[in-house]
């Protein structure tokens, strides 16, 4: 990977060598931005000391193959799977498993084709722009069509394959989708499953977790709530979580942006008022309780 | 006789490191690197065929890399160069081109002449290897 040859060592300093390489700063980082998905970190954790190690062993010239670092995140909507992805990025480049530590994002339009000769040349573009970084197939059980047989689905795959498999140290492959699809996805391929080594399940937030994370995207959108909306926030949590297409996080932010129209209208409402600081900054009980989950709940 | 035409075509073939590195260059400059192979070696020949399509939006040179490999398995017997293609504004053109694959065997050329009215001569270059047919002049 060095293309300068490292002189051969015998002792290591494992916190010198670990902040050398930096890659706690990202773990931390990791552990202070995203709330909740404690197995997610545990995982990630395990994988950067495994990498850690590895350099090590590198360095000391007990030389193994490069591990295999493809992974598959599989959770619910808005479980924090590209976030993450991005995260392990830095990780893989600080630590030097990947080149350059960019991440392309993919879904099924930008790797398969629409007419026969298209797909080869289209997944190979993306897999070239994706070398030396990390390639992220989101919703990846989209590329089989298990039922068109004359899909291409099955020829982007098959590219896929072989390219994790030959060009272990130039890309690595993340999958990513919902539990359920992406274990039939497996199942109709395995030869994915066992050239991926990693298996990330996320789990879904609790609902401390969404009162969390909603504090902490409001205070980078440089808002607040009043205690009292707060309160609110609380039990508007409670009755989403349980109504459908509820996706985590996600469903937090589109709540927190109408929320914000509310507020901002609220406002506009009252023309002669002025307004301090405080004013435009807090979200206030009435923002909340306008929204239509709580209507729902009253019917 | 060895061609010279290009970057570094004087100096002995590069290794595949050596060609990685210097992608890596060009792609850090943000130029697009692409494959052109041709059996035809007169040097005023400027049409090259170009292997694959375009690339950029590259960041790592593995990519280019692994397209040689595929054009080297197909043309390992002609010619192939890399031509780093600079897209901004006041450019537009060539940056940086060079020999990446030759032939085993390059038979050379010949000087022609071309008798013209009064005694006078034109001259010619003319490679061996043209002699024969497209797709088989170099065994």
């Amino acid at each position: 990977m060095d293309l300068d040859a490292s002189p051969m060592t015998d002792r290591v300093n494992l916190r010198e060598e670990l902040e050398a390489v930096g890659s706690e700063e990202i773990l931390t980082q990791l552990d202070r931005e995203l709330i909740g998905l404690k197995p997610v970190k545990t995982r990630i954790r395990e994988i950067a000391s495994l990498l850690l190690i590895e350099r090590i062993r590198k360095r000391m010239n007990l030389t193994t193959d490069t591990p295999t670092l493809h992974m598959s995140f599989t959770g619910n909507p808005g479980t924090g799977k590209t976030t993450v992805a991005l995260r392990i990025a830095g990780i893989l480049h600080r630590l030097g498993f990947v080149r350059r530590g960019h991440v392309v994002s993919v879904t099924r339009d930008e790797l398969v084709g629409q007419y026969i000769g298209h797909t080869a040349p289209k997944t190979k573009e993306v897999l070239k722009k994706a070398m030396g970084g990390v390639l992220f197939i989101d919703e990846a059980y989209y590329l089989n069509r298990p039922d068109n047989e004359r899909d291409y689905g099955q020829e982007a795959i098959e590219i896929l394959l072989q390219v994790m498999e030959s060009q272990r140290e130039d890309l690595v492959v993340i999958l990513a989708g919902y539990g359920d699809r992406m274990e039939k996805f497996f199942a109709s391929n395995p030869g994915f499953r066992s050239r991926i080594a990693h298996h990330i399940d996320f789990p879904d937030y609790s609902n401390d977790e969404l009162l969390a994370i909603a504090e902490l995207m409001l205070h980078d959108m440089n808002y607040k709530f009043s205690d009292e909306a707060r309160q609110a926030f609380i039990r508007y949590i409670a009755a989403r979580v349980t109504q459908p297409l509820f996706s985590n996080a996600r469903s937090i932010r589109n709540a927190l942006d109408r929320m914000r129209l509310r507020q901002a209208n609220r406002l506009v409402a009252d023309l002669d008022r002025m307004l301090d600081a405080d004013d435009v900054m807090s979200l206030q009980a009435s923002d909340v309780l306008a929204s239509r989950v709580f209507l729902k709940d009253k019917s | 006789m060895r061609i010279t035409q290009g970057c570094f075509s004087f100096l002995p073939d590069l290794t595949d490191e050596q060609i990685s590195r210097q992608v890596q260059y060009c792609l850090e400059k943000g130029w697009a690197v692409n494959i052109e192979f041709t059996d035809d070696p007169h040097p005023r020949n400027s049409f090259w065929e170009m292997w694959g399509l375009p690339m950029f939006d590259l960041r790592d040179a593995a990519g280019v890399m692994m397209e040689l490999g595929q054009c080297r398995k197909v043309y390992g017997n002609s010619y192939i160069r890399l031509s780093a293609f600079d897209n901004s504004h006041g450019w537009e053109s060539v940056r940086l081109s060079f020999i990446v694959n030759r032939p085993k065997d390059e038979p050379g050329f010949r000087l022609e002449r071309h008798e013209m009215a009064g005694r006078n001569i034109r001259y010619t270059t003319k490679s061996y290897a043209v002699d024969r047919p497209e797709g088989g002049r170099y065994g």
